[in-house]
């Protein structure tokens, strides 16, 4: 694997996350979450539709006026999803259910486009699949993440599994209500924001505007 | 009537688009920086949610529903499918006619608003009305209701968000937090005030 395939797949994981650092996709980030199984299909829908609508879209465009290249890259992403869509329904059909309108969605999800314009209108196919499928792993991950906490926390298991055995079950563990619900989702996203850029303190936005300290006494006049 | 009502009262506040279901999230986030304009495009998508919901409905109920197809003597013919593309298709469709009619007759309103109409069209909370409604088989006046309703919720959640960034801007954040972590926080305490709502009975 030479050097610029690796950037292109593993860039996105951490350092350029479309989560949090460019903020696409987050509306099915938070909301497929409160389970792992659902967040994993999820994923994985969202990566393959990625990938694969970055290749075509690349593929076909030396051939595509620039004014009309938002129809043709909705289209191209619109029936990837349908495919999606009726795949999960005949294989899946209970987590589709429960996904309910978040694969139809995809076709919205920032990510999707973002990738089409920003990467695959000037790639070759080849790469721009690539990069799809870094970004969707970019995407995975968070997803995983919160997904893990959510489900651990919220229901004390993980894929069915049992992890914190509940009070109900014998156990020890209360099972924190809230992780089931919209905020927490919110909350933990936030703290992961928080966390990498601990971590990566490059990707910090800075304030546009600085609070002065208040112990000096002539502050705010010039 | 009431059934009305209670649908309009939930669509905003219980099963407000952009706080319970998380929809329209990456503009919510970058465009809620001034009340003024987050107030603008609040009033762009409930103008567009208001239009495409009821035509979607339109299109389902008449062409691609199981058996619709019957008031032209065709029967067994399920279209659904096709349903995430016209949706799309109508949505994308009706911005641009919004788009141009305003730049024609209300240059004034067309200034305020215009900059905000091309992000509509990829704003999850449109796309999502109409597949819940699709998804809840409301009827024509249901989907006039919901669009509002809904669109109406979404503008209400980016306004009141904005207000709060703005007063945000005078608090010691911690740097790693700043901008978009303090706002994802921000945002899960107002979606946990919107819980709230979600006992009410109409």
């Amino acid at each position: 694997m030479d050097k610029e395939t690796k950037k292109v797949l593993f860039e996105p994981l951490v350092d350029n996350n479309p989560i949090t650092l460019q903020v696409l996709g987050v509306c099915s980030a938070l909301a497929v979450t409160s389970q792992m199984s659902t967040s994993l299909i999820m994923a994985l829908a969202l990566t393959s539709v990625t990938a694969c609508s970055s290749a075509a879209i690349s593929a076909v465009r030396q051939h595509t006026p620039s004014s009309i290249r938002i129809i043709v890259q909705m289209i191209i992403i619109a029936s990837l999803v349908i495919v999606v869509d009726q795949l999960l329904k005949a294989f899946a059909f209970d987590v589709s259910k429960k996904l309910s309108v978040f694969v139809g969605l995809i076709i919205t999800n920032c990510i999707v486009m973002g990738r089409a314009e920003a990467y695959a209108m000037k790639n070759p196919p080849l790469q721009s699949f690539l990069d799809g499928i870094g970004n969707g792993m970019g995407y995975s991950l968070i997803l995983i993440m919160v997904a893990a906490f959510r489900e651990t926390l919220g229901s004390g298991k993980l894929l069915g599994f049992e992890v914190l055995p509940l009070v109900k079950d014998g156990g020890w563990y209360i099972p924190n209500g809230l992780m089931l619900l919209p905020p927490s989702a919110f909350f933990i996203i936030g703290l992961i924001i928080w966390g990498f850029r601990t971590w990566k303190p490059n990707q910090v936005e800075r304030n546009e505007f600085k609070i002065m300290s208040i112990s000096h006494g002539e502050g705010g006049h010039h | 009537m009431e059934a009305y009502i209670s649908l309009f009262v939930k669509a905003i506040f219980i099963e407000n688009l952009a706080l319970s279901f998380f929809l329209g999230m990456c503009t919510f986030l970058a465009v809620s920086k001034k009340i003024s304009t987050a107030m603008g495009l609040g009033i762009a998508v409930m103008v567009v949610q208001t239009l495409t919901v009821p035509a979607n409905n339109f299109i389902y109920q008449t062409l691609l529903k199981e058996d619709a197809l019957a008031w032209l003597g065709v029967t067994g013919v399920d279209l659904s499918f096709l349903s995430l593309l016209s949706c799309i298709g109508m949505i994308a469709a009706i911005v641009q006619i919004l788009e141009m009619t305003l730049d024609k007759f209300f240059p004034a309103l067309y200034n305020a608003l215009g900059i905000f109409l091309p992000l509509i069209t990829v704003n999850c909370a449109i796309l999502a009305g109409s597949l819940f409604m699709i998804e809840r088989d409301y009827n024509f006046s249901e989907s006039v209701v919901y669009g509002v309703g809904s669109g109406f919720g979404w503008a209400l959640a980016i306004t009141v968000m904005a207000g709060v960034r703005e007063k945000l801007k005078y608090s010691d954040i911690p740097t790693a937090l700043q901008g978009l972590g303090i706002t994802f926080i921000t945002a899960g305490l107002m979606s946990l005030g919107f819980m709230a709502f979600s006992g009410i009975q109409l």
